[in-house]
């Protein structure tokens, strides 16, 4: 099989790579592109760790060839903080203790992030269920989910 | 230089607060570097070939084929693997694990692997080689296997720990029993007896972070190993035995580690790796799948145990005993042990016995699991203390204070309790807010205590003092959830100086001295107290600088805030030196400044919990929904109170997602039907509620600051805990973990016929 040449947009950069067309995105970003916050848990889109946004929309990158990333828009982890500043979300979660070994949480910012975005106050179901398709092992989520409050409301302009 | 490590009462200033731990950035950034997230220059990627069978015969592999595959670099068989062991069994199994030598003992056993230029071409090579099997009679159910008619799966186990010796071959590997006084005189003088029989399956520890390695054997003898791992040192030591390496030579390094749990305290890949690297003479990098982290890396025992509790109708234990049946996969453990002593620790008792029986069976070689072996034990043991209450007509709870041990208590497992937590976990218990919130309609509520003994262990730290009066502490125990944090507060309130000039890091295994695994909750343990062993020997050498710096006898400076203070009127000039001033002057007074600790930290304060739970079950499909849950436990001293309480909760959902939900399933044919996280299902966000925490503070008199270890007893009552409150929702009694929703419906329509 030969390469296929891919053109897309990755946290807000052009980016151009060559991939099997057996290759999953999250390979691409790992292996060829050495974006490695996104994270292999399962390879079956069970874990949510690799969660990436495409087109504004939370994918499992493990489930998305890299080919079909042609000429569309993918936001990862790395794309989160904007320099120096990190987004509400990750200094939240720092914070919070909302992380404990750290795997997942790539995985729960961008899926949380997303979350924020169409729905910028959220109730504490509303999360859960939202985050449903992340697995943390380590924090039984209490902390994830007030994290993501605490965030909420600061985004919102609340005194949190 | 000696360490007095006796608890001092005092105020503390950094220990007990809550800083942003220093790994923070790194791990919402996507920066922190795992098992899998390093590479080296023309570095191969490892693929390796399982059984199918779940007992077979290896008569014959051919990997000619696939060596002569195009960008296959080595193909490796247990003939790479030669047998150094000498003799030692536990060894053995280790290397028999990593690599099936004569019979394939379970569905995933390793039995060849490959290095490939790229993951294609090495899949394309396992397909290529040719494994004759000649498959065997497997046994996978703990109670089956234990049987006389059993099929044997090594014929050298003969029940260790009976006399006298049995003449012929089984799956029983050992006895072991403990306890003291007359059991039979004690069920003599009892009113009421409850006897019960359990079961819990076998759990994995379900770490998100495939177990990931990269290997690289120079010819020149030297090695090294970057790998996901709960104890570097042991990982070398293993892989430096079993490839016949020097210790020294070989140098490993722990990544970040994306969750461990105890799974992460055995070699399984790295071996190979360092094999595969050896043969192609280039780095390998080896992560394993989700799938062959279900079917080849250490889950925990499945298990069947007996329970029979005597009283008086005052709620006094008059006897109680306990057999316990573990699985350990097929090799020989000590899992039943550790089970038979945990079983009643919890409890003052005249009379007890408790009988533990290791079993081999054909699944994968047991694990740790957070606390091993404590949780199966309590789930019974608890189950049958709810029933006991039942039948007395007693609360619970009362029942369970009535009869817990206390301070001077010898315990069923032998040693004698200095100050313990029991007590208070359940006087907390009895009043916390959750034992008086309402139920509704299919709601029950459960409690039970738990047990874990904690670890302290081989221990070295360094603490190297910057130019700029910084602080660099170098620990050897791997950081699973916060110690950088904790750590850095214990320096920092030893040495009276900011947490932020504090950075801890946790180093390889050729610049500090040898630690033990980071398990049995030792990490903040023991390498906090060989931290304030450093600091202190560090403030020995700032006091000696100072002296030299104020040309004054050593013995007239002391420590106190953060700085040397010269004492007495005398020098009543003499500005306080701080650890700036006297770091920058280090250069003039004797060269750089450092503390080290090298120590075996005993005294692990021994740990007890109390756990609440309120599930509502739905009485049509039988799901249950966790709607309230409750953690007491006792921390000795939280060093960091958001990461005791984040073990809490995650030690909590751990339990209940043991006690409603996860199970590995075999099919007649021994081959696990659920190797993935869509069918071995983990709690997930919206299973659970919030999990309200309570810290109790009975400090441990064998650290400076009382610190206990806290991560994992926090899954010991969870099981039970669940069960309890189910069947008191359902109104009929669950004796077989997990509580999943056909074992409920089960259990609701026999009672409808009965």
């Amino acid at each position: 099989m030969s390469a296929i040449a891919v053109s897309t947009t990755i946290n807000g950069d052009d980016v151009e790579f060559l991939c099997q067309p057996d290759e999953t995105l999250l390979d691409v970003l790992r292996n060829r592109l050495g974006l490695l916050g996104s994270k292999e848990g399962c390879g079956t889109g069970d874990c949510g760790a690799c969660s990436t946004v495409m087109d504004g929309r939370v994918v499992c990158s493990c489930l998305v060839l890299g080919a079909e990333a042609e000429g569309h828009t993918i936001e990862t982890i790395e794309g989160m903080a904007q320099g120096k500043d990190l987004h509400p979300l990750q200094r939240k979660f720092i914070e919070h203790a909302a992380l404990q070994c750290g795997i997942c949480t790539p995985g729960f910012l961008v899926t949380a992030k997303a979350l924020l975005e169409v729905n910028p106050d959220p109730t504490e179901e509303e999360i859960r269920f939202w985050l449903a398709g992340n697995l943390c092992r380590c924090t039984g989520y209490d902390k994830i989910v007030r994290a993501v409050q605490d965030a909420a409301r600061e985004m919102r302009g609340e005194v949190a | 230089m000696s360490f007095d490590a006796t608890f001092q009462e005092k105020k503390l200033k950094s220990v007990g607060t809550r800083p942003l731990r220093p790994d923070g950035v790194d791990k919402v950034t996507g920066r922190a570097r795992y098992g899998a997230d390093y590479n080296m220059p023309g570095q191969l990627v490892a693929r390796v070939l399982r059984s199918p069978h779940a007992h077979a015969r290896i008569v014959r592999i051919d990997t000619a084929r696939a060596e002569g595959l195009k960008g296959v670099k080595a193909v490796i068989t247990a003939a790479d693997l030669p047998d150094l062991t000498n003799g030692n069994a536990a060894l053995f199994a280790i290397l028999d694990n990593c690599m099936a030598r004569t019979k394939a003992l379970y569905d995933g056993h390793a039995v060849a692997a490959v290095a490939a230029i790229d993951a294609k071409v090495a899949r394309a090579a396992l397909k290529l080689i040719e494994v004759e099997y000649e498959i065997l009679p497997h046994v996978v159910d703990v109670d089956a296997a234990a049987r006389p008619d059993a099929p044997v799966i090594d014929e050298g186990i003969f029940t260790s720990g009976v006399e006298p010796k049995p003449d012929s071959p089984s799956n029983v590997a050992a006895r072991s029993e403990f306890g003291h006084g007359d059991v039979e005189a004690g069920f003599a003088k009892a009113e009421v007896i409850v006897e019960r029989s359990y079961k819990t399956e076998q759990t994995h520890q379900g770490y998100i972070e495939p177990h990931a390695c990269v290997a690289n054997c120079n010819a020149d003898g030297t090695a090294d190993l970057w790998v996901c791992t709960q104890g570097h040192f042991v990982y070398r030591q293993n892989c430096a035995d079993l490839l016949g390496l020097e210790v020294s030579k070989l140098r490993v390094t722990s990544s970040e580690i994306g969750g461990g749990f105890g799974g992460k305290t055995h070699v399984w890949a790295e071996p190979v790796a360092l094999a595969l690297s050896r043969k192609a003479g280039r780095p390998v990098k080896l992560v394993m799948s989700r799938e062959e982290v279900f079917r080849a890396s250490g889950p925990t025992s499945a298990t069947s145990i007996d329970v029979k509790i005597g009283a008086t109708r005052d709620g006094r234990i008059t006897a109680a005993t306990s057999t316990l049946r573990y699985t350990s996969g097929p090799y020989p453990d000590t899992w039943a042990e550790i089970g038979a002593m945990t079983s009643f620790a919890c409890y003052d008792l005249e009379n007890v016995k408790t009988v533990g029986f290791e079993v081999v069976v054909n699944r994968p070689k047991v694990a740790a699991y957070r606390a091993p072996s404590a949780p199966m034990a309590a789930f019974a043991v608890e189950s049958a203390i709810d029933e006991l209450a039942q039948e007395i007509g007693m609360d619970a709870v009362e029942l369970r204070i009535k009869n817990a041990a206390q301070e001077g208590t010898r315990a069923s497992y032998g040693p004698v309790y200095g100050p313990i937590g029991i007590g208070p976990t359940l006087d907390a218990a009895r009043v916390h807010p959750h034992m008086s919130a309402p139920l509704g309609k299919n709601q029950g509520r459960g409690m039970a205590c738990g047990f874990w003994f904690n670890f302290g262990g081989e221990t070295c730290t360094d603490l190297n003092i910057s130019a700029d009066g910084t602080v660099t502490l170098a620990v050897g125990t791997v950081d699973v959830g916060g110690s950088r944090a904790s750590l850095s507060l214990i320096a920092a309130e030893e040495m009276g100086i900011p947490y932020d000039d504090i950075k801890a890091v946790v180093a390889d295994t050729a610049t500090l001295g040898y630690n033990d695994m980071t398990d049995g909750s030792r990490g903040t343990f023991s390498s906090s107290m060989a931290t304030i062993s450093a600091a202190r020997n560090a403030i020995t050498v700032m006091r000696e600088r100072a002296a030299l710096m104020w040309d004054i006898p050593v013995e007239d400076v002391y420590w106190e805030e953060g700085q040397a203070k010269a004492a007495g009127s005398k020098y009543g000039n003499l500005s306080p030196l701080s650890v700036k001033d006297i770091a920058a002057e280090a250069g003039n007074t004797g060269g750089p400044i450092a503390g080290h600790s090298e120590l075996v930290a005993d005294g692990a304060g021994v740990s007890f919990a109390t756990h609440i739970c309120d599930v509502e079950v739905d009485p049509e499909t039988g799901a249950t929904s966790i709607v309230r849950y409750t953690v007491i436990q006792d921390a000795g001293k939280a060093v960091h109170p958001s990461y005791v309480e984040g073990q809490y909760q995650g030690g909590a959902a751990q339990g209940i997602g043991w006690a409603l939900n996860e199970e590995y399933i075999y099919g007649e044919d021994g081959r696990l039907q659920n190797p993935g996280f869509l069918d071995y299902r983990i709690p997930v966000c919206s299973d659970l509620p919030m999990i309200d925490t309570q810290i109790l503070e009975i400090p441990n008199p064998n650290h400076p600051y009382g610190v206990r270890g806290v991560g994992e007893t926090s899954i010991v009552p969870p099981l039970a805990a669940v069960a309890n409150a189910v069947s008191n929702a359902a109104g009929v009694r669950l004796s077989h973990v997990p509580i999943s929703p056909p074992r409920i419906l089960a259990a609701l329509h026999k009672q409808a016929r009965e």
